[in-house]
């Protein structure tokens, strides 16, 4: 009866466990082998190059190191201008006002769309064909002609355009999550506040703000795994996978196995990403951690 | 009098601020799509000449070219086919092993489960790499099958723990009224735990369904023929076809952000709630 229980059990769990170990642990534990191969996908011979991937990663790729400093750019700006944005809206929201469900339902608009899409409309209403560019056409209107550019294509502005286009496609998921933190919040914990006569700053400095810490580092920490790994909404804005200065770290491995036909380093550069984003979701626990315990 | 006066004025005044805040954002939000849609509906002549955002005249014909010429009927289907063959996927090995977990004891439980959850925290980020070698070597790679099968095991691990939650809660005194009737183990699954779990279910459902939907990178190295590929991807060809025709491009973005426009306006409830609990499993 127990063993019949067990098999049991285990029927359950196994069309889970087959799909997950064929197609989530294999290519896991592949990614590891083929990062040490030069191999061009297709021929059967691999060779065998131990770590050369990787040094030539930190050696010799400017490119890779150039795509990692774009993402961490954009990330930087989606950290402070999307998330604090994000907090203000969520803040406002979080109180007795009219429209608040509208408010909620139309910020969660942008992320429910793809990337693609948005890259692609952005990329139309921003472009340089004449009259299409909406940017400048309201630049020219309030009187900052001067301002007018083609935003995607000057490589000065290029990098902020895409920050700020993903910014606009990514605030309404940690205005959710924001929201829904102030939401358990206890209104008495105010009351309280206000009766001992604090104002309201100082009830947001020591209330608000600090049972929001964890919230905040959540947030953080979704914002930096998914900006980091961004990289659709890029092909969609300037129209396909060589972003030119642009280019984040995914687009380089997606051009080293589908323009190089170096697998074994696209491999190699998914492990040394995946590294670093591990590292950081490591950082943001132990500090989580700190903060609850505070 | 005066004083109290006084406050309503602020307050008036506050919420007045308040209000114009969330709404410029409201707009900046809402500009972009409205004149993705409506420049659907121009002509190439029309639509930089016309400076204003509601077309002078609306021209449906973008949308028959990109359904039939441009192939864009084909591969809505198709992202119709491998959403819904997904999410029944996901449903059905999901809540399996959901059940398990949260209402039977064996050995091993608590590692598989840690394992799965691992998937969710753990990012892989070249693991396409990996996964377009393993399909060519399983002759998976150019069909729909292949396809449906990655993108199970994308939403498996979130779904199972959506589920697993939800299990945990159930009350026991369901199953063993069913048990006492002769209720087998599989019967309880699906004669009690699923008709219970239908708001659990639903938030897996509109989550996935919308992941899915709106897939890229897996379907880009998987699908080599048009004519098996989803709209997202089927976009990027027919930008490089059509790559002057503006009107038509807006009006194959707008059939491809349609469908998941409505889905989301008819169940926001249960996505806001997938994203929120989604989350909060970090």
């Amino acid at each position: 009866m127990k063993i019949k229980d067990t098999l049991e059990s285990y029927a359950f769990v196994l069309p889970a466990v087959t799909i997950f170990t064929i197609f989530y642990i294999l290519p896991f534990l592949w990614i590891f082998q083929l990062g040490m191969f030069d191999w061009d996908g297709i021929l059967p011979t691999k060779i065998f190059i131990g770590f050369d991937n990787f040094k030539e990663i930190f050696t010799l790729d400017k490119s890779w190191w150039q795509a990692m400093r774009n993402a961490g750019y954009i990330t930087l700006i989606a950290l402070t201008f999307q998330n604090i944005l994000a907090f203000l809206l969520a803040w406002a929201c979080d109180r007795e006002i009219r429209m608040k469900n509208w408010y909620k339902v139309i910020f969660f608009i942008p992320p429910i769309l793809s990337e693609i899409v948005v890259g692609m409309a952005w990329r139309f209403i921003i472009s340089d064909v004449e009259g299409a560019n909406m940017v400048n056409r309201l630049l020219i209107a309030s009187g900052f002609p001067q301002l007018v550019r083609s935003w995607l294509s000057d490589p000065k502005t290029a990098l902020t355009t895409v920050a700020i286009v993903h910014c606009w496609k990514g605030f309404g998921f940690g205005f959710l999550i924001f929201l829904a933190g102030l939401q358990t919040i206890p209104k008495e914990l105010y009351e309280a506040a206000r009766v001992d006569g604090a104002n309201a700053w100082q009830s947001f400095g020591r209330i608000t703000l600090p049972l929001m810490m964890p919230v905040a580092v959540l947030v953080a920490i979704l914002t930096i795994l998914g900006t980091m790994q961004a990289f659709v909404l890029i092909i969609g804005l300037v129209g396909g996978e060589m972003a030119g200065h642009t280019s984040v770290p995914v687009l380089r491995i997606l051009a080293s196995m589908r323009g190089s036909s170096r697998f074994g380093y696209a491999c190699a550069q998914g492990i040394t990403l995946g590294a670093v984003l591990v590292a950081i979701s490591f950082i943001q626990l132990r500090l989580s951690r700190k903060y609850r315990s505070a | 009098m005066r004083v109290s006066a006084y406050y309503t004025t602020k307050k008036v005044t506050i919420n007045l601020l308040i209000h114009l805040f969330l709404l410029s954002v409201v707009l900046t939000c809402l500009y972009p799509l409205l004149w993705m849609v409506l420049a659907s509906f121009k002509t190439q002549e029309t639509i930089f000449s016309d400076i204003w955002l509601i077309p002078r005249q609306f021209h449906f014909e973008n949308y028959v070219f990109a359904w039939k010429e441009g192939g864009f009927g084909r591969n809505f289907l198709n992202s119709i086919f491998y959403t819904t063959s997904v999410v029944v996927g996901i449903v059905l090995v999901s809540s399996l092993a959901a059940y398990a977990f949260a209402r039977m004891r064996f050995p091993g439980r608590n590692v598989l489960f840690i394992i799965f959850m691992a998937a969710i925290m753990i990012p892989i980020p070249g693991s396409f790499v990996a996964l377009y070698v393993l399909l060519n070597k399983l002759h998976l790679r150019n069909t729909s099958l292949g396809y449906i099968l990655c993108m199970i095991n994308v939403g498996l691990s979130t779904s199972i723990y959506l589920l697993k939650t939800f299990f945990d809660k159930m009350p026991q005194e369901f199953e063993d009224a069913a048990r006492i009737d002769g209720c087998s183990k599989i019967g309880l699954w699906w004669h009690v735990a699923l008709p219970l779990a239908k708001p659990a279910l639903a938030v897996v459902v509109v989550f996935n369904a919308l992941n899915v939907w709106n897939e890229y990178i897996l379907a880009l190295i998987i699908f080599d023929s048009r004519k098996l590929m989803p709209l997202q991807v089927a976009l990027k060809s027919f930008q490089g076809e059509f790559v002057t025709n503006y009107p038509l491009l807006m009006a194959g973005l707008t059939i491809t952000a349609i469908p998941i426009i409505i889905v989301y306006l008819l169940m926001q409830k249960y996505i806001i709630k997938g994203v929120t609990q989604g989350a909060l499993v970090e």
